[in-house]
Protein backbone atom coordinates (compact mmCIF):
# COMPACT_ATOMS: atom_id res chain seq x y z
CA UNK A 1 0.00 0.00 0.00
CA UNK A 2 1.15 3.47 -1.02
CA UNK A 3 1.23 5.63 2.27
CA UNK A 4 1.34 9.01 0.41
CA UNK A 5 -1.18 7.82 -1.90
CA UNK A 6 -3.42 6.91 0.30
CA UNK A 7 -3.36 10.01 2.54
CA UNK A 8 -3.72 12.13 -0.37
CA UNK A 9 -7.17 10.14 -0.45
CA UNK A 10 -7.97 10.82 2.64
CA UNK A 11 -7.09 14.49 2.05
CA UNK A 12 -9.61 14.30 -0.52
CA UNK A 13 -12.26 13.10 1.56
CA UNK A 14 -13.90 15.90 3.17
CA UNK A 15 -15.14 16.83 0.21
CA UNK A 16 -17.96 14.29 0.30
CA UNK A 17 -19.13 15.94 3.40
CA UNK A 18 -18.65 19.62 1.79
CA UNK A 19 -20.75 18.16 -1.02
CA UNK A 20 -23.66 16.59 1.66
CA UNK A 21 -23.44 20.02 3.22
CA UNK A 22 -24.53 21.77 0.51
CA UNK A 23 -27.47 18.94 -0.37
CA UNK A 24 -28.77 19.21 3.04
CA UNK A 25 -28.85 22.53 3.28
CA UNK A 26 -30.05 23.35 -0.30
CA UNK A 27 -32.98 20.82 0.00
CA UNK A 28 -34.47 22.36 3.18
CA UNK A 29 -36.21 25.42 3.73
CA UNK A 30 -34.46 28.83 3.30
CA UNK A 31 -35.26 29.25 6.80
CA UNK A 32 -32.90 27.26 8.40
CA UNK A 33 -29.92 26.91 5.56
CA UNK A 34 -27.51 28.56 7.86
CA UNK A 35 -28.95 26.62 10.58
CA UNK A 36 -27.86 23.30 8.99
CA UNK A 37 -24.40 24.63 7.88
CA UNK A 38 -23.54 25.93 11.25
CA UNK A 39 -25.38 22.36 12.75
CA UNK A 40 -22.73 20.45 10.23
CA UNK A 41 -19.57 22.37 11.41
CA UNK A 42 -20.89 21.59 15.17
CA UNK A 43 -21.12 17.44 14.01
CA UNK A 44 -17.91 17.62 12.63
CA UNK A 45 -16.27 19.22 15.69
CA UNK A 46 -18.18 17.27 18.08
CA UNK A 47 -17.21 13.95 16.36
CA UNK A 48 -13.49 15.04 15.45
CA UNK A 49 -12.62 15.06 19.38
CA UNK A 50 -15.15 12.54 20.47
CA UNK A 51 -14.01 9.94 18.19
CA UNK A 52 -10.38 10.80 19.16
CA UNK A 53 -10.74 10.82 22.73
CA UNK A 54 -13.43 8.12 22.64
CA UNK A 55 -14.25 6.14 19.61
CA UNK A 56 -10.81 5.41 18.30
CA UNK A 57 -10.36 2.93 21.29
CA UNK A 58 -13.56 0.75 20.21
CA UNK A 59 -13.05 0.79 17.01
CA UNK A 60 -9.41 0.12 16.83
CA UNK A 61 -7.26 -1.14 13.65
CA UNK A 62 -6.11 -4.25 12.12
CA UNK A 63 -3.78 -6.13 14.44
CA UNK A 64 -5.03 -3.77 17.68
CA UNK A 65 -5.62 -5.03 20.88
CA UNK A 66 -9.44 -6.14 20.92
CA UNK A 67 -12.05 -7.53 23.42
CA UNK A 68 -12.66 -11.08 22.62
CA UNK A 69 -15.07 -14.05 23.68
CA UNK A 70 -15.21 -17.64 22.61
CA UNK A 71 -17.94 -19.13 21.37
CA UNK A 72 -18.44 -22.50 19.37
CA UNK A 73 -14.81 -22.79 18.72
CA UNK A 74 -14.56 -19.21 16.90
CA UNK A 75 -13.02 -15.96 18.55
CA UNK A 76 -15.50 -13.26 18.65
CA UNK A 77 -14.17 -9.89 18.59
CA UNK A 78 -16.68 -7.14 19.33
CA UNK A 79 -14.73 -4.19 19.87
CA UNK A 80 -11.81 -2.42 20.17
CA UNK A 81 -9.52 -2.32 23.07
CA UNK A 82 -7.65 0.42 22.11
CA UNK A 83 -5.92 2.92 25.23
CA UNK A 84 -8.46 6.43 25.84
CA UNK A 85 -8.06 9.78 25.05
CA UNK A 86 -6.28 9.00 22.05
CA UNK A 87 -3.17 7.15 24.34
CA UNK A 88 -2.93 4.17 21.61
CA UNK A 89 -2.56 7.11 18.44
CA UNK A 90 1.18 6.49 17.34
CA UNK A 91 2.26 8.82 14.07
CA UNK A 92 5.42 6.38 13.26
CA UNK A 93 4.21 6.00 9.84
CA UNK A 94 2.44 3.08 10.34
CA UNK A 95 -1.51 2.11 9.03
CA UNK A 96 -2.46 2.48 12.55
CA UNK A 97 -2.49 6.24 11.77
CA UNK A 98 -4.23 6.35 8.38
CA UNK A 99 -6.84 4.19 9.49
CA UNK A 100 -8.00 6.42 12.51
CA UNK A 101 -7.61 9.68 9.94
CA UNK A 102 -10.17 7.85 7.59
CA UNK A 103 -12.12 6.78 10.56
CA UNK A 104 -12.03 9.96 11.57
CA UNK A 105 -13.29 11.72 8.49
CA UNK A 106 -16.12 8.75 7.60
CA UNK A 107 -17.42 9.66 11.37
CA UNK A 108 -18.04 13.48 10.30
CA UNK A 109 -19.57 11.97 7.34
CA UNK A 110 -22.10 9.68 8.77
CA UNK A 111 -22.80 12.06 11.38
CA UNK A 112 -24.17 14.84 9.54
CA UNK A 113 -26.70 12.33 6.82
CA UNK A 114 -28.97 12.70 9.74
CA UNK A 115 -29.26 16.55 9.68
CA UNK A 116 -30.92 16.50 6.57
CA UNK A 117 -33.52 14.72 8.12
CA UNK A 118 -33.73 16.80 10.73
CA UNK A 119 -33.90 19.79 8.90
CA UNK A 120 -36.10 22.67 9.85
CA UNK A 121 -36.98 21.08 13.16
CA UNK A 122 -33.93 19.62 14.90
CA UNK A 123 -32.61 21.60 17.64
CA UNK A 124 -28.47 22.29 18.14
CA UNK A 125 -27.98 20.68 21.47
CA UNK A 126 -29.54 17.80 21.14
CA UNK A 127 -27.85 17.11 17.79
CA UNK A 128 -24.41 17.94 19.34
CA UNK A 129 -25.39 15.20 21.75
CA UNK A 130 -26.73 12.64 19.54
CA UNK A 131 -23.35 12.83 17.06
CA UNK A 132 -21.04 12.75 19.68
CA UNK A 133 -23.26 9.19 20.92
CA UNK A 134 -22.51 7.69 17.34
CA UNK A 135 -18.99 8.77 17.29
CA UNK A 136 -18.46 7.35 20.83
CA UNK A 137 -20.25 4.14 20.47
CA UNK A 138 -22.28 3.07 17.38
CA UNK A 139 -19.94 4.37 14.79
CA UNK A 140 -16.87 2.66 16.33
CA UNK A 141 -18.53 -0.20 17.45
CA UNK A 142 -19.34 -1.59 13.51
CA UNK A 143 -16.61 -0.54 12.57
CA UNK A 144 -14.56 -2.82 14.55
CA UNK A 145 -16.33 -4.84 13.11
CA UNK A 146 -16.54 -4.83 9.73
CA UNK A 147 -13.41 -3.17 9.18
CA UNK A 148 -10.77 -3.37 11.95
CA UNK A 149 -10.58 -7.39 12.63
CA UNK A 150 -14.29 -7.59 13.71
CA UNK A 151 -16.44 -10.26 13.91
CA UNK A 152 -17.69 -9.27 10.65
CA UNK A 153 -14.64 -9.54 9.06
CA UNK A 154 -14.09 -12.76 10.28
CA UNK A 155 -16.97 -14.45 8.97
CA UNK A 156 -15.19 -15.92 6.06
CA UNK A 157 -12.32 -17.71 8.57
CA UNK A 158 -13.98 -18.79 11.15
CA UNK A 159 -17.21 -20.06 9.69
CA UNK A 160 -16.48 -20.28 5.87
CA UNK A 161 -18.58 -17.25 4.36
CA UNK A 162 -16.47 -16.07 1.42
CA UNK A 163 -13.94 -13.66 2.82
CA UNK A 164 -16.14 -12.63 5.41
CA UNK A 165 -18.29 -9.25 5.31
CA UNK A 166 -16.39 -6.92 3.20
CA UNK A 167 -17.52 -2.95 2.72
CA UNK A 168 -15.03 -1.06 0.78
CA UNK A 169 -16.32 2.50 1.08
CA UNK A 170 -18.29 2.23 3.35
CA UNK A 171 -22.16 1.55 2.25
CA UNK A 172 -22.66 0.06 5.68
CA UNK A 173 -20.33 1.52 8.24
CA UNK A 174 -20.61 5.05 7.37
CA UNK A 175 -24.36 5.66 4.95
CA UNK A 176 -26.28 2.50 5.81
CA UNK A 177 -24.98 3.72 9.59
CA UNK A 178 -26.36 7.28 9.09
CA UNK A 179 -29.49 6.42 7.24
CA UNK A 180 -30.72 4.06 10.09
CA UNK A 181 -29.78 6.85 12.13
CA UNK A 182 -31.48 9.24 10.32
CA UNK A 183 -34.67 6.94 10.73
CA UNK A 184 -34.36 6.88 14.50
CA UNK A 185 -34.62 10.99 14.46
CA UNK A 186 -37.13 11.14 11.85
CA UNK A 187 -39.22 9.13 14.53
CA UNK A 188 -38.42 10.94 17.10
CA UNK A 189 -38.84 14.41 16.24
CA UNK A 190 -41.97 13.98 13.97
CA UNK A 191 -42.93 15.39 10.91
CA UNK A 192 -42.47 19.55 10.20
CA UNK A 193 -45.72 21.21 11.01
CA UNK A 194 -47.39 21.71 8.01
CA UNK A 195 -46.17 18.81 5.93
CA UNK A 196 -49.49 16.53 6.22
CA UNK A 197 -52.82 17.16 7.07
CA UNK A 198 -54.68 15.82 9.86
CA UNK A 199 -56.48 13.01 7.19
CA UNK A 200 -52.34 12.24 6.43
CA UNK A 201 -52.54 13.57 2.92
CA UNK A 202 -48.53 14.68 2.15
CA UNK A 203 -48.14 19.09 1.05
CA UNK A 204 -44.50 19.02 -1.16
CA UNK A 205 -42.22 21.47 0.59
CA UNK A 206 -39.50 22.54 -2.03
CA UNK A 207 -35.81 22.68 -1.08
CA UNK A 208 -34.82 26.14 -1.23
CA UNK A 209 -31.71 25.68 -3.65
CA UNK A 210 -31.95 23.47 -5.82
CA UNK A 211 -28.79 25.15 -7.74
CA UNK A 212 -26.44 24.41 -4.59
CA UNK A 213 -27.63 20.93 -3.91
CA UNK A 214 -26.59 19.90 -7.46
CA UNK A 215 -23.32 21.20 -6.96
CA UNK A 216 -23.09 19.44 -3.90
CA UNK A 217 -23.46 16.48 -6.15
CA UNK A 218 -20.07 17.33 -8.25
CA UNK A 219 -18.44 17.89 -5.29
CA UNK A 220 -19.61 14.66 -3.13
CA UNK A 221 -18.14 12.70 -6.68
CA UNK A 222 -14.51 13.51 -5.99
CA UNK A 223 -15.06 12.65 -2.06
CA UNK A 224 -16.59 9.63 -3.03
CA UNK A 225 -14.05 8.53 -5.15
CA UNK A 226 -11.32 9.79 -2.64
CA UNK A 227 -13.65 7.65 0.23
CA UNK A 228 -13.90 4.70 -1.62
CA UNK A 229 -9.69 3.97 -2.40
CA UNK A 230 -8.77 5.29 0.69
CA UNK A 231 -11.06 2.42 2.02
CA UNK A 232 -10.19 -0.16 -0.48
CA UNK A 233 -6.47 0.30 0.12
CA UNK A 234 -6.66 0.61 3.86
CA UNK A 235 -8.56 -3.02 4.80
CA UNK A 236 -8.58 -4.62 1.98
CA UNK A 237 -4.47 -4.25 0.82
CA UNK A 238 -6.10 -2.22 -2.86
CA UNK A 239 -3.09 -1.75 -4.83
CA UNK A 240 -2.44 1.63 -6.75
CA UNK A 241 -3.00 -0.33 -9.83
CA UNK A 242 -6.38 -1.53 -8.91
CA UNK A 243 -7.40 2.64 -8.23
CA UNK A 244 -8.41 3.16 -12.23
CA UNK A 245 -11.13 0.49 -11.52
CA UNK A 246 -12.41 2.42 -8.45
CA UNK A 247 -13.00 5.46 -9.91
CA UNK A 248 -14.19 4.43 -12.88
CA UNK A 249 -16.76 2.13 -11.31
CA UNK A 250 -17.49 5.21 -8.68
CA UNK A 251 -18.58 6.86 -11.67
CA UNK A 252 -20.68 4.54 -13.29
CA UNK A 253 -22.56 3.73 -10.68
CA UNK A 254 -23.08 7.36 -10.01
CA UNK A 255 -23.75 7.72 -13.81
CA UNK A 256 -26.16 4.74 -13.82
CA UNK A 257 -28.06 5.77 -10.45
CA UNK A 258 -28.51 9.54 -11.67
CA UNK A 259 -30.06 8.29 -15.67
CA UNK A 260 -31.93 5.53 -13.55
CA UNK A 261 -33.43 8.48 -11.47
CA UNK A 262 -34.50 10.80 -14.84
CA UNK A 263 -36.07 8.13 -16.53
CA UNK A 264 -38.28 7.01 -13.60
CA UNK A 265 -39.04 10.54 -12.05
CA UNK A 266 -39.88 11.53 -16.11
CA UNK A 267 -42.29 8.71 -16.52
CA UNK A 268 -43.60 8.88 -12.90
CA UNK A 269 -44.30 13.22 -12.93
CA UNK A 270 -43.88 13.61 -16.99
CA UNK A 271 -40.66 15.37 -16.11
CA UNK A 272 -37.44 14.80 -14.51
CA UNK A 273 -37.28 16.05 -10.71
CA UNK A 274 -33.97 17.98 -10.02
CA UNK A 275 -33.92 17.50 -6.38
CA UNK A 276 -34.81 13.57 -6.58
CA UNK A 277 -32.27 13.28 -9.23
CA UNK A 278 -29.63 14.89 -6.85
CA UNK A 279 -30.57 11.89 -4.45
CA UNK A 280 -29.76 9.49 -7.32
CA UNK A 281 -26.75 10.42 -7.97
CA UNK A 282 -26.16 10.19 -4.24
CA UNK A 283 -27.89 6.97 -3.99
CA UNK A 284 -25.43 5.44 -7.07
CA UNK A 285 -22.62 6.85 -4.89
CA UNK A 286 -23.60 5.43 -1.88
CA UNK A 287 -24.97 1.64 -3.23
CA UNK A 288 -21.49 1.45 -5.22
CA UNK A 289 -19.04 1.96 -2.50
CA UNK A 290 -19.55 -1.24 -0.65
CA UNK A 291 -18.13 -3.51 -3.87
CA UNK A 292 -16.42 -0.55 -5.40
CA UNK A 293 -12.99 -2.59 -5.94
CA UNK A 294 -14.68 -6.07 -6.21
CA UNK A 295 -17.19 -5.43 -9.19
CA UNK A 296 -17.00 -5.06 -12.57
CA UNK A 297 -17.78 -1.95 -14.60
CA UNK A 298 -20.74 -3.41 -15.77
CA UNK A 299 -22.13 -4.57 -12.66
CA UNK A 300 -21.04 -1.06 -11.34
CA UNK A 301 -23.72 -0.08 -13.72
CA UNK A 302 -26.62 -2.59 -12.74
CA UNK A 303 -26.22 -1.50 -9.18
CA UNK A 304 -26.68 2.14 -9.90
CA UNK A 305 -29.44 1.83 -12.09
CA UNK A 306 -31.27 -0.20 -9.33
CA UNK A 307 -30.07 2.03 -6.72
CA UNK A 308 -30.88 5.21 -8.96
CA UNK A 309 -34.78 3.06 -10.23
CA UNK A 310 -36.07 2.55 -6.19
CA UNK A 311 -34.78 6.07 -5.12
CA UNK A 312 -38.15 7.67 -5.97
CA UNK A 313 -40.39 5.32 -4.77
CA UNK A 314 -38.16 4.69 -1.60
CA UNK A 315 -39.09 8.27 -0.66
CA UNK A 316 -42.52 8.04 -1.61
CA UNK A 317 -43.20 5.12 0.41
CA UNK A 318 -41.43 6.70 3.41
CA UNK A 319 -43.17 9.87 2.69
CA UNK A 320 -46.63 8.51 1.91
CA UNK A 321 -47.00 5.23 3.64
CA UNK A 322 -45.27 5.62 7.00
CA UNK A 323 -45.70 9.02 7.20
CA UNK A 324 -41.99 9.92 7.91
CA UNK A 325 -41.06 13.48 6.67
CA UNK A 326 -37.46 13.25 5.44
CA UNK A 327 -36.85 16.60 4.12
CA UNK A 328 -33.64 15.50 2.49
CA UNK A 329 -34.34 11.91 1.53
CA UNK A 330 -31.61 10.82 3.68
CA UNK A 331 -33.04 7.62 4.92
CA UNK A 332 -33.58 6.20 0.96
CA UNK A 333 -30.79 7.73 -0.14
CA UNK A 334 -27.82 6.43 2.58
CA UNK A 335 -29.79 4.02 4.16
CA UNK A 336 -31.99 1.55 1.33
CA UNK A 337 -29.07 2.53 -1.01
CA UNK A 338 -26.52 1.81 1.69
CA UNK A 339 -27.98 -1.93 2.25
CA UNK A 340 -28.77 -2.58 -1.32
CA UNK A 341 -24.78 -1.56 -2.04
CA UNK A 342 -23.93 -4.52 0.57
CA UNK A 343 -26.00 -7.33 -0.50
CA UNK A 344 -25.24 -5.88 -4.37
CA UNK A 345 -21.35 -6.41 -3.37
CA UNK A 346 -22.08 -10.07 -2.67
CA UNK A 347 -24.06 -10.94 -5.41
CA UNK A 348 -21.61 -9.08 -8.44
CA UNK A 349 -18.55 -9.31 -6.35
CA UNK A 350 -15.70 -11.51 -7.46
CA UNK A 351 -14.33 -11.39 -3.47
CA UNK A 352 -11.01 -13.45 -3.35
CA UNK A 353 -11.21 -16.06 -0.81
CA UNK A 354 -10.29 -19.27 0.90
CA UNK A 355 -14.17 -20.78 0.89
CA UNK A 356 -15.15 -19.54 -2.77
CA UNK A 357 -18.71 -19.48 -1.60
CA UNK A 358 -21.14 -17.89 1.01
CA UNK A 359 -20.21 -14.31 0.43
CA UNK A 360 -23.30 -13.16 0.24
CA UNK A 361 -24.46 -14.85 3.52
CA UNK A 362 -21.78 -12.92 4.73
CA UNK A 363 -23.27 -9.51 3.43
CA UNK A 364 -26.51 -10.46 4.76
CA UNK A 365 -25.59 -11.11 8.38
CA UNK A 366 -24.05 -7.63 7.79
CA UNK A 367 -27.01 -6.26 7.18
CA UNK A 368 -29.14 -8.59 9.66
CA UNK A 369 -26.06 -6.90 12.53
CA UNK A 370 -26.95 -3.16 11.37
CA UNK A 371 -30.74 -3.92 11.69
CA UNK A 372 -30.55 -6.53 14.32
CA UNK A 373 -28.00 -4.39 17.10
CA UNK A 374 -27.10 -1.47 15.58
CA UNK A 375 -30.73 0.15 14.40
CA UNK A 376 -32.13 -0.80 18.00
CA UNK A 377 -28.80 0.73 20.04
CA UNK A 378 -29.01 4.06 18.12
CA UNK A 379 -32.73 4.13 18.37
CA UNK A 380 -32.09 3.68 22.18
CA UNK A 381 -29.59 6.23 22.44
CA UNK A 382 -31.55 8.88 20.65
CA UNK A 383 -34.65 8.09 22.42
CA UNK A 384 -32.44 8.57 25.93
CA UNK A 385 -31.14 12.30 24.55
CA UNK A 386 -34.58 12.74 23.93
CA UNK A 387 -35.64 12.52 27.66
CA UNK A 388 -33.03 14.72 28.93
CA UNK A 389 -32.66 17.35 26.26
CA UNK A 390 -35.75 17.68 23.46
CA UNK A 391 -34.57 16.82 20.23
CA UNK A 392 -37.68 18.83 18.71
CA UNK A 393 -37.98 22.87 18.51
CA UNK A 394 -40.86 24.21 20.19
CA UNK A 395 -43.84 25.42 17.43
CA UNK A 396 -42.87 28.71 17.76
CA UNK A 397 -39.44 27.94 16.97
CA UNK A 398 -40.58 26.26 13.94
CA UNK A 399 -42.56 29.23 12.77
CA UNK A 400 -39.36 31.75 12.88
CA UNK A 401 -37.55 29.01 11.45
CA UNK A 402 -34.31 27.52 12.47
CA UNK A 403 -32.12 30.21 11.97
CA UNK A 404 -34.04 32.51 13.85
CA UNK A 405 -34.67 30.51 16.94
CA UNK A 406 -31.51 28.99 17.48
CA UNK A 407 -28.45 31.27 15.59
CA UNK A 408 -30.53 34.59 15.65
CA UNK A 409 -30.50 35.59 12.57
CA UNK A 410 -31.48 34.62 9.07
CA UNK A 411 -29.07 33.23 6.16
CA UNK A 412 -30.96 35.06 3.73
CA UNK A 413 -31.63 38.60 5.42
CA UNK A 414 -32.67 40.77 2.46
CA UNK A 415 -34.84 38.12 0.86
CA UNK A 416 -38.97 37.54 1.67
CA UNK A 417 -39.18 34.73 -0.39
CA UNK A 418 -41.44 31.73 1.03
CA UNK A 419 -45.18 31.50 2.03
CA UNK A 420 -46.26 30.90 5.72
CA UNK A 421 -47.81 28.06 5.64
CA UNK A 422 -48.92 28.24 9.11
CA UNK A 423 -51.40 31.39 7.93
CA UNK A 424 -54.41 31.00 7.12
CA UNK A 425 -55.02 31.46 3.33
CA UNK B 1 -45.74 -1.89 19.51
CA UNK B 2 -42.33 0.16 19.55
CA UNK B 3 -41.03 -2.23 22.62
CA UNK B 4 -42.29 -4.92 20.65
CA UNK B 5 -40.60 -4.19 17.49
CA UNK B 6 -37.38 -3.50 18.21
CA UNK B 7 -37.40 -6.80 20.63
CA UNK B 8 -38.46 -8.33 16.99
CA UNK B 9 -35.46 -6.64 15.45
CA UNK B 10 -32.68 -7.71 18.07
CA UNK B 11 -34.38 -11.28 18.05
CA UNK B 12 -33.89 -11.76 14.32
CA UNK B 13 -30.02 -9.90 14.19
CA UNK B 14 -29.98 -12.71 17.00
CA UNK B 15 -31.51 -15.73 14.96
CA UNK B 16 -29.28 -14.87 11.96
CA UNK B 17 -25.48 -15.30 13.61
CA UNK B 18 -27.08 -18.28 15.73
CA UNK B 19 -27.95 -19.95 12.51
CA UNK B 20 -24.18 -19.80 10.99
CA UNK B 21 -22.76 -20.62 14.47
CA UNK B 22 -25.65 -23.58 15.74
CA UNK B 23 -25.62 -24.94 11.46
CA UNK B 24 -23.02 -26.22 9.44
CA UNK B 25 -25.05 -27.00 5.91
CA UNK B 26 -24.97 -24.11 3.91
CA UNK B 27 -29.37 -25.10 2.97
CA UNK B 28 -30.24 -24.63 6.42
CA UNK B 29 -27.60 -21.75 6.97
CA UNK B 30 -29.78 -19.47 4.22
CA UNK B 31 -33.04 -20.11 5.42
CA UNK B 32 -32.76 -19.45 9.10
CA UNK B 33 -30.49 -15.96 8.25
CA UNK B 34 -33.07 -15.05 5.77
CA UNK B 35 -35.87 -16.19 8.63
CA UNK B 36 -33.95 -13.76 11.23
CA UNK B 37 -34.28 -10.76 8.39
CA UNK B 38 -37.83 -11.51 7.97
CA UNK B 39 -38.40 -10.81 11.66
CA UNK B 40 -36.71 -8.05 11.59
CA UNK B 41 -38.01 -6.52 8.62
CA UNK B 42 -41.59 -7.21 10.61
CA UNK B 43 -39.93 -5.50 13.77
CA UNK B 44 -39.24 -2.76 11.43
CA UNK B 45 -42.73 -2.52 10.13
CA UNK B 46 -44.27 -2.87 13.65
CA UNK B 47 -42.06 0.16 15.15
CA UNK B 48 -42.37 2.24 11.78
CA UNK B 49 -46.77 1.42 11.54
CA UNK B 50 -46.67 2.82 15.09
CA UNK B 51 -44.50 6.06 15.05
CA UNK B 52 -46.78 6.47 11.67
CA UNK B 53 -49.89 6.45 13.90
CA UNK B 54 -48.83 9.21 16.88
CA UNK B 55 -50.20 12.52 16.78
CA UNK B 56 -48.82 14.28 13.81
CA UNK B 57 -46.67 17.76 13.68
CA UNK B 58 -45.97 17.22 17.57
CA UNK B 59 -43.67 19.43 18.75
Amino acid sequence: MSFVLCLIFILLMPLAIAGLALIHQGLGRSRSAAHTMVATLCVLAVISITFVLIGFSVAGFNGGSAHTFVLAGASWDWGGAEPLFGHGIHFDGTPAALVLCFQLVAAGLAGIIPLSTGSDRWRLVPICVSSALMAAVTFPLFAHWTWNGGWLAHLGSNFGLGAGFVDAGGSGVIQALGGLTALSIAWIIGARRGKFSEDGVAAAIPGHNIVLVLFGCLLALVGWIALNSAGAMLFYGTSIIEIPRILINTLLGASASCLGTVLTTRFRYGKPDASLIANGWIAGLVSGSAGCVFISPGAAIVIGFVAGSSVMYSVEFLELKLHIDDPGGAISVHGVAGLWGLLAAGIFGKIPSLSGSGQTLAQVIGVAALLGFILPLIHGLNLLVDRFTKQRVDADGERQGMDVRELGAGAYPEFVVHGDEFLPR
Amino acid sequence: MKLVGMLLLLFGGAIAVTAIVLLRQRLEQDCFVFAGIALEILGLTLVARDYAHTPRNAG
